[in-house]
């Protein structure tokens, strides 16, 4: 149990994080490193059950219905050795009226030559609401795959928010596919945020499905890309239904020799739905650059902070 | 003492001249403005000075502080001393406002809280919002000023400081630019403004890419107000029949 705890507490470290998250009786907690479980905590109102596969886990996590969890619920997935799989297989229920949020880190601080691979399918019953912040922190080098892909129901008046972002490291091979339903009354929020550097090559598929009336659904994406690293990001929101709203905002600034591209679709089947969508790929913001350079900065360290913010 | 000197400095974009063999030099220490109507040159003068790219194939010698800086890049000529306040200044996503001050802040200027104070915005209220098109144009306008006043350059060149700027707000843009000259910057307004031309000591009027005359703030307005707009010539007043 010790050796678990230390496994823990070495991941937690590699995301600039103390331990204090899992020493907090209020703070519920899922760590896995690899296939191996190596802390759990739960608290009133969650049921989570990990089982250890040959190459990771499946997690069923269930938020009772009426259950407010107050604190946000933390998700480790890491792998401290530097090759291998991890193959994640979640199954969340989200009950009536329920509310949590995750804060998922996914740390590879060692990776040579890894895959991380998460298959979901979120529920996420009327009314309740699911927010789902996924950190990731990756080697400076090697090579990582990280492929997150996830079927997602966000029923009546429900809410589902989702981030990804890269904290630190090199982004590797990123294949995003989150595909979401939603019905009426419900909301919808998908944020990717993403520095691509070197021969990295990212693809983010974010599709949201607006099909009950008064729907709301926004795609966000953030990509920064330069050396020889590609981006691709397909945005896709359909609407289906009467007052379904909608927006793709999709950003993308290259440097060197990188490559973004930006396919957003909008679909409306409805006379009295609305989506909207915009998309900017290009160099870094010449009056933003310049702005800066006025101030002191020199171009390498204004263009740094320019995309700081845009991944901020 | 001269700070910035321009000698015969031209200027085409898309083969029109915008800067017509301009020559002009600036006292140190003091407020300057420069006015005229629109399509003088006003701006493309900071830009030009400035350096910014686009602004930078000029013929002709700009030295500041008698040196020839036409070769300095943007930043090259920041950390020599001298900035600009943009008549529009930049929007950044996710940058707080905060973080578009610490960018700017050197050792002379004054703290960003204070220099909030002085543009009349809460630092409480203000520091941790982004600088984003979520501020409306006044208040980024200010913000843009503070950050001079956090930086403290020699020069700094304000290209129409009041624009955007309702009348409350106004007298804390002339305080902040009254505190960068007492602290020890010049201070070259570009304007159409009367408000900001008559808080200037000297003045000079644009017309057609040249500074056709220069004097106090009572003699130029009187072209400004009078005779500027419409001219024989396209932007330029008929010398003589001035007050």
């Amino acid at each position: 149990m010790d050796d678990k705890r230390e496994i823990a507490k070495t991941l937690y470290k590699t995301m600039g994080l103390t331990d204090a998250a899992l020493n907090d009786p209020d703070i519920a907690h899922l760590v896995i490193n690899g296939n191996m479980v190596v802390g759990a905590h739960l608290v009133p109102g969650l049921v989570v059950e990990p089982h250890e596969t040959p190459n990771g886990v499946t997690v069923t996590m269930k938020v009772l219905a009426g259950s407010i969890i107050q604190k946000p619920v933390h998700l480790c997935f890491g792998m401290l050795p530097e090759d291998g799989l991890q193959e994640i297989i979640m199954d969340v229920t989200i009950e009536e009226h329920a509310k949590v949020s995750i804060l998922a880190h996914c740390t590879f601080p060692n990776a040579k030559n890894i895959t991380h691979k998460m298959q979901a399918n979120i529920v996420i019953k009327e009314g309740a609401y699911y927010s789902y912040v996924e950190r990731h922190v990756h080697a400076p080098g090697g090579l990582i795959t990280v492929v997150p892909h996830a079927i997602v129901t966000v029923e009546k008046n429900a809410t589902f928010k989702t981030d990804f972002e890269l904290l630190r490291g090199k982004a590797g091979i990123i294949d995003i596919n989150y595909e979401t339903t939603c019905y009426e009354g419900s909301l919808l929020e998908m944020n990717a945020k993403v520095n691509g550097i070197d021969n990295d090559d990212i693809t983010i598929r974010e599709t949201g499905h607006l099909k009950g009336q008064g729907a709301v659904g926004v795609l966000t994406t953030r990509i920064a890309v330069r050396d020889n690293a590609k981006a691709t990001v397909y945005n896709t929101l359909t609407a289906h239904a009467a007052f379904a709203r909608g927006h793709v905002d999709c950003k993308e600034i290259i440097q060197d020799n990188g490559v973004a591209k930006a396919i957003p679709i909008v679909e409306v089947y409805h006379p009295k739905a609305h989506v909207t969508h915009e998309a900017a790929i290009g160099s870094v913001d010449d009056k933003q650059l310049q702005t800066l350079m006025a101030r002191g900065l020199d171009e390498d360290e204004a263009v740094d902070l320019i995309i700081q913010g845009l991944l901020s | 003492m001269t700070i910035l000197k321009l000698e015969n400095v031209s200027l085409s974009l898309d083969e029109k001249p915008i800067l017509n063999n301009l020559s002009v030099d600036f006292w140190e220490g003091h407020i300057h403005a420069i006015v005229g109507p629109n399509g003088a040159g006003k701006s493309t003068f900071s830009y030009v000075v400035m350096g910014l790219s686009g602004y930078r194939n000029i013929t002709g010698t700009i030295y500041f502080k008698g040196q020839a800086i036409n070769n300095l890049t943007v930043y090259e000529r920041a950390r020599l001393g001298i900035s600009l306040g943009w008549q529009e200044p930049a929007r950044f996503e996710g940058l707080t406002v905060a973080q578009y001050l610490k960018a700017s802040k050197k050792d002379k200027g004054m703290s960003i809280e204070e220099a909030m104070d002085v543009v009349g915005l809460s630092p409480q209220e203000y520091l941790q919002r982004a600088c984003d098109k979520t501020l409306s144009g006044g208040e980024r306008k200010r913000i843009e000023l503070a950050s001079l006043l956090v930086m403290q350059p020699e020069l700094v060149l304000l290209d129409e400081p009041d624009s955007g700027i309702d009348v409350e707000a106004l007298e804390r843009i002339f305080d902040a630019i009254n505190i960068l000259k007492e602290r020890g910057s010049t201070v070259i307004t570009i304007t159409h403004s009367m408000a900001v031309l008559k808080k200037a000591e000297h003045a000079f009027l644009m017309c057609h890419g040249d500074i056709i005359d220069k004097g106090s703030i009572d003699k130029i307005s009187g072209y400004f107000e009078n005779k500027c707009i419409p001219c024989d010539h396209k932007n330029i007043p008929v010398l003589g029949e001035v007050q």
